[in-house]
């Protein structure tokens, strides 16, 4: 297990070397994209003016407050409070992401599916675990909102924010087509008998 | 004792905020009791990461987590309690949108077609409110549960037949625990609803899903299957944050209630491991803040 620091943008070789557990620690850009940001994007046709080739993405919707534009705040909103949402929803996403912007890594919760993983392993990108509602503790690891884009979506806009010391994540799912959330889930259900069983039901 | 209105307004702001930021004490005596527990490493970990997280979100006065939730209120009238019905549920609204806006935080709440969202957390129907009737002479009391969708999104009816007996029941809990894997943040508490009517029986799987740990159905059926599946949940592996570990779910809770001759349901509600709810109890002597 290898610990690795990225300042993204990253290539498709670096999003190659991760293997499942290894973790991750991101620095600099972060983009924050979640349900009615990829609706609009893929299903709505519209367009953003951000560059996500090789960059990182997180499945969330902040908590903000505006303020007055300044260098500490340039897109005219502070954090609150920054956490991670669940990724499951975002699953037809992943592909045009990384096809249509480039995208090589997707931070989230809970996982992504089989589509994701063709993705991951054809395109040469991961996903990254991090602990659903351990927010409080993110947003310390985000230092601006720098740029935000498709804000008539807010609080689900585009965010580009700028991160310092994010992580340790988990990979866990690799480009390898791994998946750490299909090995639990397999094994859980080979143990599905033995829970019925503890309950006195036959299982069939 | 006569209820002043504006005094709700005031603590339907303030609940909501509290809810946000401070966990109740048997949720994280129960995060310490699986900590203690966990054999998985990387399960450990995680928990950790969680109990590090709640003691953050107080020494910097901030939210538990980002999902502001549904906000949903449960208010308790007792005896001798003179109150003005639909003002109190009006100033409750208005204490809810002012929260959202006055902390601010994010209003998580949109029309259900147009996803238009009107940045205070409010909106048709939205708040979510109860208003029900206890014997407790001269106390009024509400309690404030932001419910976050992770695990609101996986909610599960089953109107199950009388031949199939109790093992639908524990069958269908089973599979719902592995339908939703890591989808609900777990460590969850799972919600069980065990009879009634369809709608009847997905507001007792919410009850029992926000209910304190370490409380149990009065209904003693209703703790039996607790007890069992609590257990036999905890045997699936999912771990926290569906990942792999012991720490499946902090308990299942089950609520009970009569139902009809032809029918079994079942519904399931879970709750996330950030088991946010805060309590105000209006009295003779003014207003006192628990969970």
């Amino acid at each position: 297990m290898a610990h690795h620091q990225f300042s993204c943008p990253i290539t498709e070789a670096q999003a190659r070397a991760l293997r499942l557990e290894d973790t991750v620690t991101l620095n600099g850009a972060l983009y924050g994209i979640r349900d009615a940001t990829l609706i609009h994007l893929f299903d709505r046709g519209r367009k953003t003016r951000f560059e996500l080739r090789g960059h990182a993405v997180i499945h969330t919707a902040p908590n903000v407050r505006r303020v007055a534009a300044s260098p500490a705040s340039p897109a005219g909103y502070e954090p609150v409070c920054i956490g991670t949402t669940t990724s499951d929803r975002m699953e037809r996403f992943t592909r045009p992401l990384m096809e249509q912007n480039g995208v090589r890594l997707v931070i989230g919760k809970g996982g992504l599916r089989e589509s994701s993983a063709a993705a991951f392993r054809e395109l040469g990108g991961a996903y990254l675990a991090i602990t659903g509602g351990a927010a409080a503790l993110q947003t310390t690891w985000v230092e601006a909102i720098e740029e935000v884009d498709l804000d008539d979506l807010n609080p689900e806009s585009l965010w580009k924010f700028r991160v310092r010391g994010f992580g340790p994540l988990v990979v866990a799912m690799d480009s390898r087509g791994g998946s750490l959330y299909a090995q639990v889930q397999q094994d859980s259900r080979g143990r599905r008998a033995a829970a019925l069983a503890s309950l006195g039901v036959k299982s069939h | 004792m006569k209820v002043d209105l504006q005094q709700v307004e005031e603590v339907a702001r303030e609940l909501y905020i509290r809810a946000l930021k401070l966990l109740p004490p048997d949720v994280k005596q129960g995060l310490d009791r699986l900590a203690a527990g966990e054999t998985d490493p990387g399960a450990r970990r995680t928990l950790g990461t969680m109990v590090r997280n709640i003691q953050l979100a107080e020494d910097t006065a901030n939210l538990l987590c980002q999902d502001t939730g549904i906000p949903i209120y449960n208010v308790r009238i007792g005896r001798g309690v003179e109150v003005d019905g639909w003002g109190l549920k009006e100033a409750i609204r208005r204490g809810c949108a002012r929260s959202t806006r006055e902390h601010p935080f994010r209003s998580s709440v949109v029309h259900p077609t147009t996803r238009a969202n009107g940045q205070d957390s409010t909106g048709r129907g939205v708040p979510v409110i109860h208003i029900d009737f206890s014997d407790r002479p001269e106390a009024l009391e509400i309690e404030m549960v932001p419910k976050g969708s992770g695990s609101e999104n996986n909610s599960w009816l089953k109107m199950a037949i009388p031949a199939e007996g109790v093992d639908a029941i524990k069958t269908f809990v089973v599979d719902c625990v592995l339908e939703a894997g890591g989808k609900t943040c777990p460590p969850t508490i799972v919600g069980v609803g065990v009879g009634g009517t369809s709608d009847l029986c997905l507001h007792l799987a919410k009850s029992a899903a926000t209910r304190a740990l370490g409380t149990r159905c009065e209904d003693p059926e209703g703790a039996k299957l607790e007890a069992a599946l609590t257990r036999a949940v905890n045997l699936l592996g999912v771990g926290p944050q569906g990942l792999g570990g012991d720490s499946t779910a902090f308990a299942v809770h089950v609520e009970t209630a009569a139902t009809h001759i032809t029918m079994n349901p079942v519904a399931v509600n879970m709750q996330c491991h950030s088991a946010r709810r805060a309590r105000a109890t209006f009295g003779s002597t003014g207003v006192e803040y628990g969970y």
